[in-house]
């Protein structure tokens, strides 16, 4: 835990609401979700809010993430808007995919969210070529200053993936790319310690992915990712860096998944003080207790931003239980471009 | 480019040099446009189609990429989800199978998975088919593959002019493009037009040459030994029509009916496996919407279900040569003339 004097009390409290956002964002998801209102898969982030909202507190508005099957925090901390994740989540037409993608597939480029993604390690390459992109945007902003790419010429990328994702070739081949081309591109490993159902140490020998950095000759550092501080000072360094030319840095978060790996796994392969350990280092929580004892919030001002969330997800759920199911024929749109149609090719 | 318009409408290219005009032209006409690929800056490419680009377009443009093809490829996608369009290379066709990841589950499903929000301008050139001993592994013709995976668009170039004009199409198109161009093609010639904007769009088929009694569909490398058998047989007083779709997805059904509407039959050639190629979609296509043309049963002439073998003798019997081209179309003479008399 880092000083608060650094920082404005408004900062601290909507890192504080994004997390409580987020959280309760799955806890109600997950009810809903027994309720029937979710067909499709939930991978909750609950425990890793920390990660989500710390990083993506260091970016600005040119960039860009890519995220993981655990991707609402992700989205949720960049910006994406509550009802039109829980229309996409309940597959009605106003989501975000209006209904195509799902929970695992999430994307609202304008938001700089290139999407969450159904393959472990799926996002990382993508992530490399849009920080290809945004090198380019360097260069277009010195000879076409008026193009609107040149805008994003401090642009980053920046993609989230989990430890089991540090073992694929995606992995490496993206990190020798994006080091061999100086790209401007944060790796951020979330390690939950748990590959799927797979504890760390028996799907990996190491134990600080961040050391796989120092294959590639790009700095590897470690945060305390169930510190929303410690995340945001480690993803700004790495995030200034990769601003001015620097290449890309490989961060890992050291955190923890409450629940299991989707919802429905109890996760009682986990041992039990293993959990309780990790209970007890709960992002939040912990967070909450820094900003009484720093005096930046009453007791008061953090229950009417927890009330406010509410408020905010209540609306949420209604529009979307509200948004229109898609009609089937609309199943053979959006496979190609105007071009054809937009339709299917039969 | 000062020739006279005379002497552009003459000029011949060889498909090598039509595919790297191409290329050129489009990175010309837009300066955001990146080619990336395993050994095509300095050295030029394997075959050397990409020759000359780096010193031309510089290495901001031109990038040589390690060997990573998964990597490569989701550069490629990336880049082109932020609107910069890339055309990727993949040294050999065989080799998409390390990016098949990219390709099937990421590229060529962004824009549905994203309910049409979001679009992938970018072009991935297969290098594809045998080149005389080179084996298993840099010789297959996977195409059909791609077909089957709904979202990408899949480009079969046959000659110097449809490389050039195909592939502008193709890096001018919104969507994934997989464009399949054949080793043993590279150094044929033929007449290329210059223009800038000479494009061909993608879902229009050609006749290769005119004929009245079957119709020989065949692209890529087999189109020259269509059009080899078709001369042959014409001398044995068969008239036969060679119809290169150019494009599998999307596919002209309405040019091969056209076809078929002279003819009444249809032959098939592929230089890939018989097994589920793209030969069996075009039977199924012709079987089910155009039965009622056929006066003969549909013949397929295929690549052997075989991987391919490293001797010369074996890979030629492995894919299908002017012989047995000519012999499948003699084939579905003979059905017809049987069925004609057994009526």
């Amino acid at each position: 835990m880092q000083s608060l004097a650094s920082y404005t009390p408004a900062f601290l409290k909507e890192l504080y609401r994004k997390m409580v956002l987020i959280r309760r964002f799955e806890e109600r998801a997950a009810e809903l979700r027994s309720l029937g209102y979710i067909p499709g898969f939930l991978h909750p982030y609950i425990g890793q809010e920390a990660v989500a909202v710390g990083a993506c507190a260091a970016l600005g508005p040119h960039d860009y993430i890519t995220s993981t099957h655990r991707g609402h925090g992700h989205i949720l901390a960049r910006g994406g808007d509550p009802r039109y994740m829980y229309a996409e989540l309940f597959a009605r037409r106003d989501g975000y995919n209006r209904a195509k993608g799902g929970s695992l597939h999430i994307a609202n480029i304008e938001l700089g969210i290139i999407g969450a993604n159904g393959i472990v390690g799926g996002g990382i390459p993508i992530a490399v070529g849009a920080g290809l992109a945004l090198k380019q945007a360097r260069q277009i902003a010195v000879h076409h200053p008026d193009d609107p790419r040149a805008r994003r010429a401090d642009g980053v990328a920046v993609t989230f993936f989990g430890d089991g994702a540090s073992n694929q070739g995606a992995f490496h081949e993206s990190l020798n790319l994006a080091a061999l081309w100086r790209l401007p591109v944060i790796f951020i490993c979330e390690n939950n310690l748990y590959g799927e159902f797979t504890p760390q140490h028996k799907h990996q020998t190491i134990r600080d992915i961040a050391t796989r950095a120092s294959s590639y000759a790009i700095p590897g550092l470690i945060a305390d990712g169930n510190d929303v501080l410690d995340v945001y000072r480690v993803v700004s360094k790495a995030a200034e860096d990769a601003r001015k030319g620097r290449g890309p840095t490989l961060v890992e978060c050291k955190t923890y998944r409450h629940r299991g790996h989707y919802e429905g796994d109890m996760g009682q392969y986990r041992p039990a003080e293993e959990v309780a350990f990790w209970l007890e280092a709960d992002p939040i929580k912990n967070y909450r207790r820094l900003l009484l004892a720093g005096a930046i919030c009453t007791e008061d001002e953090l229950r009417a931003l927890d009330q406010a969330v509410e408020q905010e997800l209540e609306e949420a759920v209604a529009f979307a239980k509200a948004s229109p199911h898609p009609a089937p024929e609309e199943a053979l749109e959006d496979v190609f471009v105007e071009s054809y149609g937009g339709r299917a090719l039969l | 480019m000062t020739a006279t318009p005379k002497a552009e409408k003459e000029r011949r290219l060889t498909y090598a040099q039509a595919i790297r005009e191409a290329l050129v032209e489009e990175m010309e006409r837009d300066p955001s446009l990146l080619l990336l690929g395993e050994d095509i800056g300095e050295p030029g490419g394997v075959f050397g189609v990409t020759q000359g680009l780096l010193q031309r377009f510089g290495a901001e443009r031109v990038l040589d990429t390690p060997i990573s093809e998964e990597a490569v490829i989701g550069t490629a996608l990336g880049a082109a989800l932020l609107g910069v369009p890339t055309v990727a290379e993949i040294m050999f066709s065989d080799f998409a199978t390390l990016a098949m990841d990219q390709i099937v589950n990421q590229a060529a499903k962004f824009r549905y998975m994203t309910g049409g929000r979001t679009s992938a301008p970018f072009v991935i050139r297969m290098v594809t088919g045998t080149a005389g001993a080179t084996a298993a592994q840099h010789s297959q013709s996977l195409e059909a593959w791609f077909t089957a995976t709904p979202g990408l668009k899949v480009v079969t170039a046959s000659t110097p002019a449809d490389a050039k004009g195909l592939l502008k199409s193709a890096i001018r198109d919104p969507d994934p493009v997989l464009f399949f161009e054949h080793k043993l093609l590279y150094n044929s010639r033929g007449a290329v037009p210059a223009g800038v904007d000479s494009l061909i769009p993608l879902g229009e088929g050609r006749v290769a040459r005119e004929g009245s009694d079957v119709t020989l569909v065949a692209y890529l490398y087999m189109l020259p030994r269509a059009l080899k058998a078709a001369e042959a047989l014409a001398g044995e007083g068969i008239s036969v029509e060679v119809w290169d779709p150019r494009t599998l997805v999307p596919f002209d059904r309405a040019g091969l009916r056209r076809s078929l509407e002279k003819t009444g039959r249809l032959v098939i050639v592929q230089e890939a496996p018989r097994r589920n190629g793209f030969c069996a979609e075009i039977a199924a296509i012709a079987a089910e919407e155009f039965f009622p043309l056929l006066k003969a049963p549909i013949k397929r002439v295929c690549g052997t279900n075989t991987p391919m073998p490293y001797a010369p003798e074996l890979e030629q019997f492995v894919i299908p040569d002017e012989e047995r081209i000519a012999a499948g179309v003699r084939e579905v003479m003979r059905n017809a003339v049987r069925s004609a008399s057994g009526s």
